[in-house]
């Protein structure tokens, strides 16, 4: 049976993790390479890397370090940030990279996600999504990570994505994100049910509960969380294991 | 040791490169017929579409060195589908080495999205350790591995592990020097690891 997947989520500035991450014994907690090693030993079933460096030099770096992810993690990554070009992705998936995400970019220029499916396959790409739930009780999405909002609402643009051949949808609710108050289980539940391609649920972890409630009620392919497992706050082991005693299928290392 | 990693127009070879070298060996990615025909181990690795890729090994003329190469060989994902007769993706003939047919996933519901993305399970048929189930030598049935992928074989003669999603179908297969994975092992944290190795160790 496909278990439900854990992913940590990683945002990397200048070839370092941003994010402070408390491991106890941890030498290296800025590097991205040894972080995610670590992970993958506790029993992550995926990582997330995103750049979030603006200028040219950096992405050269970020570049340099998916090469150093790919030769030493043996599990499945994906990239994102700073994608807006065909030529973006092909550099990153020649450095290693299993999957790339688009965000901004795709919503400015929706075709981006159809040349990425046909030149690499629908597998390659993400379609990240961040939206907002106003007060009128739309779901609006919004570019460079929250501060523009768009015309775009979220049921709609990701029915295009995936009509353009997007591999999955990660959905981040800005009004949930940072919360630690759970997921945006309602929505989360109607994109599973709409669409036929996986879908990721980001934003509102704050507890193991969180995750088996979005599991249970909202069926999601998979979890993405940053600063619980950064902070430690959530051991991966141990959320495997209280994920698997409580009847969700999941991967325990 | 050599090792040769087929070098064609589809993604995922560096991920295996990267594997290979964890693991110790330092293989080579060429789609040179020589460096193809000499070496002691052949991986058909990849991500990709069907059709545009067996158009590729057709006109290179890989097509033919694959086939009839005598050393192991492992093809993974759609470098397994690649080896079987005929593909639903592109509705294209493929190698034939393994007689059956790559078939789209059909979800009986929404439940089942596709492609499959995650960790599935892999169960060996038998659990002798001898003959073809060396591939799997030390490896625990029921061990997660992972998988991408929109199209599968069906379960057949050639079938050496099974695993489930909208139904049983092939995770492995073998046919005399030819092993394939539908999962990548390279992807596959320690348990992959161990599948790859038993491979190059043949």
């Amino acid at each position: 049976m496909l278990a439900k997947r854990i992913i940590p989520c990683l945002d990397v500035k200048d070839g370092t993790t941003v994010k402070g991450v408390q491991f106890v014994n941890f030498r290296n907690a800025g590097d991205p390479v040894e972080l995610g090693k670590q992970y993958s030993d506790m029993g992550a079933d995926e990582l997330v890397y995103l750049d979030i460096t603006a200028s040219h030099e950096g992405r050269k770096t970020f570049t340099e370090l998916v090469k150093r992810i790919a030769a030493e993690v043996s599990i499945p990554f994906t990239v994102g940030g700073g994608i807006h070009e065909l030529s973006d992705v092909e550099r990153l998936l020649a450095a290693g990279a299993d999957k790339v995400s688009v965000n901004s970019s795709a919503i400015r220029r929706p075709e981006l996600i159809s040349e990425i499916a046909r030149r690499f396959g629908v597998q390659e790409c993400v379609c990240a999504i961040d939206a907002r739930l106003e007060e009128d009780g739309t779901w609006r999405c919004y570019l460079n990570g929250g501060r523009i909002p768009t015309e775009r609402t979220l049921f709609e643009w990701a029915h295009e994505a995936q009509e353009r051949g997007a591999g999955e949808i990660l959905f981040t609710s800005m009004n949930h994100d940072g919360s630690k108050q759970g997921f945006a289980i309602e929505a989360l539940h109607r994109l599973h049910e709409e669409l036929s391609i996986p879908i990721i649920a980001s934003g509102g972890a704050g507890t193991k509960e969180h995750f088996l409630e979005v599991f249970e009620q909202a069926h999601v392919d998979a979890a993405l969380a940053a600063s619980v497992f950064h902070f430690n706050e959530i051991p991966m082991r141990e959320l495997k294991n209280y994920l698997a005693d409580n009847g969700i299928c999941v991967r325990c290392v | 040791m050599k090792v040769a990693i087929v070098k064609y127009n589809a993604g995922n070879i560096y991920s295996v490169f990267c594997a290979c070298r964890r693991l110790g060996y330092d293989p080579v990615i060429t789609n040179d017929p020589e460096e193809l025909r000499n070496a002691d181990k052949v991986i058909f690795p990849g991500v990709g579409e069907a059709r545009a890729a067996m158009d590729y090994l057709n006109e290179t003329g890989l097509s033919d060195i694959i086939r009839n190469l005598k050393q192991p060989v492992l093809g993974i994902c759609i470098g397994m589908q690649l080896m079987c007769r005929h593909s639903e993706e592109g509705d294209v003939d493929c190698l034939g080495i393994f007689d059956v047919p790559v078939e789209r996933f059909r979800p009986a519901d929404s439940s089942f999205k596709v492609p499959q993305m995650g960790w599935n399970t892999i169960r060996v048929q038998g659990l002798e350790t001898g003959g073809e189930h060396r591939l799997f030598a030390d490896v625990k049935d029921d061990s997660y591995v992972y998988y991408v992928h929109s199209y599968r074989v069906p379960v057949c003669d050639y079938t050496i592990a099974k695993t489930d999603y909208c139904g049983p179908y092939s995770a492995a297969l073998h046919k005399d020097n030819f092993w394939a994975t539908q999962f990548h092992p390279e992807k596959s944290g320690s348990v992959g690891e161990k599948i790859l190795k038993n491979f190059l160790l043949f």
